[in-house]
């Protein structure tokens, strides 16, 4: 028996077989969609970026080299130039995908958790949990992100973990919002009362029950706001309130190629077009998903 | 004594701060064993009244006993009374295998040997082995009733409180789907309330039923009455006379 | 012989997806004069795109094929989709299961009633209104005038579904397609649905198309019974010989219901033959 026929067994065997089948269905929807495919490539190749950056980058990406600075791309060994100490802008990029990955990761385990924990609670659970919760949320949704991300790092000292910490605590309630819209709908189903009539407490109705029902709508929330988050992150660097110099940061060298924006375009264009690139990217595979994981289409 | 016993019962919602009667002091009776039934068009209040069993409807007035003590919704409740819903779409969580729901009351209640208990459920309900690991939106409506019917017995309750558990099915299916339940009640000697619009249904299955209109309860009648057509009320003979319409051509 | 009102030769209806094609129609054939056919099968039987095809309200990846489909002299098949827009709804209309799904909740049922006929005849406000109310009125809606100023939630079931009926009736149809017309309804209300669509559909001898997994029901209320199993046509009956039914599907779907005082053994399944498929 090849793989795809047990994969495509309409009688699975086991649970395993059954949720390959399930995933294996979904990557064929996906896979049908060019422009998500496109939007997975540029992930992976951030991916393969990050991890390989030391094969990849043809220079070490802080170690200045003053005679050579603010080579046009393509010109003395610099593929994409060189910044205004020399350094060569191309294994900078390569090596701020590790920056850039390192936000989106810490902020993606810790806002979409924490959302959706309020989001189902509040939902689930209506009444006054609801309402102090949601007024919660409409606190943080109320002020404007970068300010609260600013005043957070000007609080806490500028550096990556803060930003992060930042962005984290300004990204959640949408999240909340999302989780607890979809637990509305949910809440009354009839399978949600058969649980409930087998004895579940709400612990578990909320974990095994509820969640798996929100989880779509936020992962996709989570990738169509990746490419916010990483500006957002780029924005704090461009203040000089995230990452750090030497470190290659995008934002952080947009900021400091702002300065030759007109005579070396290059050092501000290229890590700028990577923000862009990579955000695309982001977006397109939450478009992407969307169609995947969306139980509305996924139930058909 | 009666098994289940309903006394004066009253349902009220409180709706965008208006009151809704949904069961307005109805009364009635259930001996062990039995199979009753519940009779009336939309908006009767007949499915709140299993609601209201089942916790899940707001008593404003009167008593639900059963077995003689006025029932509370806690862990024992659920291993004695269990439900089964009208739509099989929407009763079964579209993101679990059969498995996972067949098996989740056996984990909420720690029952040990879950393999051999869902194999077991699911050839009573006369699916088979091969269903296990499906999804429902795998499965016909008929079978995910069967599914839907597996799990409400999955903690053998002695109580089957059944919402039209066939007006979503084809008429084929849902003869399948009563000489299930019929077999199923003769087996395990269960108890069913049902509630139905449809009166050859109730007929088919039930020894008594109660006709409810807008709340209240109309008419109890035997199966004797009804076939005899020896009703009471005017409502109930409109009931009969539109259904035995239907049926005879 | 004059020519039916409506005619389909071999229909197909298609569906291309990534499991492959599902045909959900498989050659169905029937003309229609101005008569009442009832199209009896269970879900997935194909009875309710048999219907649409002939408004062509098939949306993609479905597809719609066929020798021929004619209705009233029009090749339906070939009919440019404005001339089709102009055909549904005037000449050819439909009712389908739930009144709560097919009117707009947020317009109030007068508006929705003369909303088309202005559009199409462009006449005054008040020969409109006018209309819309002898319509509802057709339908045997007691208080015309509440009811045109009601929105749909304040309406029940079965008064939505008589205000559906009276919209499709008001531009008065050649042929009107009826998908389980009152398989949503109270029992008690669906006999007074039925009465009234009947009555309408003879008066004005127009064409019907009934639309129903229920046969008995159907047979009461038409001349011809096509029953049909998994996209095609097993069994083509005349409505009084229900009786004499031959096909095992047909006489499987006759027995299968409870009857009040019939014995309480269990129920003759169906038991599906592959061949019927063929």
């Amino acid at each position: 028996m090849s793989a795809t026929t047990w994969l495509r067994d309409p009688n699975p065997r086991s649970r395993l077989q059954a949720r390959a089948g399930q995933a294996w269905l979904g990557w064929l929807r996906f896979a049908r969609n060019p422009l998500a495919m496109t939007g997975l490539v540029i992930v992976l190749a951030l991916l393969f970026a990050a991890a390989a950056a030391p094969l990849i980058a043809t220079h070490d990406p802080v170690a200045q080299e003053l005679a050579g600075r603010l080579q046009p791309p393509g010109s003395g060994g610099y593929l994409l130039g060189s910044d205004e100490f020399g350094r060569d802008i191309w294994s900078r990029l390569v090596f701020g995908a590790r920056i850039t990955l390192y936000i989106v990761a810490l902020v993606t385990v810790t806002a979409p958790v924490f959302g959706l924990i309020i989001g189902t609670v509040s939902g689930y659970f209506g009444g006054w949990v609801d309402t102090v919760l949601m007024r919660v949320t409409d606190i943080f949704l109320a002020f404007p992100r970068l300010i609260l991300a600013l005043a957070f790092v000007a609080a806490l000292g500028p550096g990556i973990e803060n930003a992060v910490l930042a962005i984290a605590l300004t990204a959640w309630p949408p999240y909340a919002r999302v989780a607890r819209a979809e637990t509305l709908t949910v809440r009354n189903s009839d399978y949600i009362a058969a649980v409930r009539l087998q004895g579940a407490g709400p612990g578990r109705i909320i974990l095994g029950h509820v969640m798996p029902m929100c989880l779509p709508s936020v992962i996709i929330r989570v990738t169509l706001d990746m490419a916010g988050i990483i500006l957002t992150a780029a924005g704090l660097g461009f203040l000089g309130l995230g990452a750090q110099p030497p470190l290659p940061e995008w934002g952080l060298m947009i900021s400091s190629g702002r300065k030759f924006l007109f005579d070396q375009w290059w050092v501000a264009t290229m890590p700028g077009l990577a923000i862009f690139i990579v955000s695309l990217g982001f977006n397109l595979l939450g478009d992407g998903l969307r169609d995947v994981l969306d139980p509305r289409s996924a139930s058909r | 004594m009666s098994f289940i016993e309903i006394d004066d019962l009253e349902v009220t919602f409180r709706a965008k701060g208006r009151l809704v009667h949904a069961v307005r002091g109805v009364s009635l009776s259930v001996e062990r064993h039995e199979s009753f039934g519940l009779v009336g068009e939309s908006g009767s209040g007949k499915s709140t009244i299993l609601r209201a069993i089942c916790g899940m409807a707001p008593v404003t007035a009167g008593s639900i006993r059963i077995a003689g003590e006025r029932v509370r919704h806690g862990r024992a409740f659920t291993r004695r009374v269990q439900m089964v819903f009208q739509d099989p779409f929407a009763s079964l969580h579209p993101r679990h295998t059969i498995d996972r729901t067949l098996s989740e009351p056996l984990a909420i209640h720690g029952i040990g040997d879950r393999d051999a208990k869902v194999n077991q459920a699911l050839e009573d309900v006369g699916l088979g082995r091969g269903f296990r690991f499906r999804f429902p939106h795998q499965l016909s409506g008929g079978q995910r009733q069967r599914v839907a019917i597996a799990r409400a017995l999955m903690l053998e309750p002695e109580i089957l409180l059944l919402d039209e558990p066939t007006s979503a099915l084809d008429a084929s299916v849902q003869a399948e789907a009563l000489n299930l339940l019929s077999r199923l009640r003769e087996e395990r000697g269960l108890t069913f309330l049902m509630v139905s619009h449809d009166l050859a249904v109730v007929d088919h299955m039930c020894d008594r039923l109660l006709v409810m209109k807008e709340g209240r309860a109309v008419e109890q009648l035997d199966r004797a009455a009804l076939a005899g057509g020896t009703m009471q009320a005017e409502y109930t003979r409109e009931l009969f006379a539109a259904s035995a319409d239907r049926l005879t051509g | 012989m004059t020519t039916p009102l409506l005619e389909v030769d071999d229909l197909h209806v298609s569906f291309h997806t990534a499991a492959g094609v599902v045909e959900a129609v498989r050659g169905v054939s029937f003309s229609l004069g101005r008569e009442r056919l009832g199209i009896v099968g269970e879900s997935g039987s194909g009875k309710t795109m048999t219907g649409r095809s002939v408004l062509r309200l098939i949306r993609p990846p479905g597809r719609i094929t066929a020798k021929a489909m004619r209705f009233d002299g029009q090749d339906l098949l070939t009919l440019p989709e404005r001339r089709m827009r102009a055909l549904r709804g005037s000449r050819i209309a439909m009712v389908m299961q739930d009144p709560k799904y097919s009117l707009n909740p947020v317009m109030k049922v007068g508006e929705q009633l003369t909303e088309g006929l202005r559009r199409r005849e462009r006449v005054s406000r008040a020969e409109a209104k006018r209309r819309a109310l002898a319509a509802l009125e057709a339908v045997q809606i007691r208080d015309p005038e509440r009811v045109f100023h009601a929105y749909p939630h304040e309406l029940s079931g079965g008064m939505g579904q008589r205000v559906m009926i009276a919209m499709m009736l008001i531009p008065d149809p050649a042929l009107l397609i009826a998908d389980e017309p009152t398989s949503a309804l109270d029992v008690t209300v669906q006999a007074e649905v039925l009465r009234i669509l009947d009555g309408l559909v003879r008066e004005r001898g127009m064409g019907l198309i009934f639309i129903s997994h229920d046969l008995r029901l159907v047979s009461r209320f038409c001349d011809r019974v096509l029953v049909m199993y998994r996209g095609r046509v097993v069994e083509e009956l005349d409505a009084t010989g229900l009786d004499a039914a031959r096909h095992p599907y047909t006489r499987g779907l006759l027995n299968c219901l409870p009857r009040i005082g019939g014995d309480r053994g269990p129920l003759p399944t169906l038991q599906r033959d592959a061949a019927w498929a063929e």
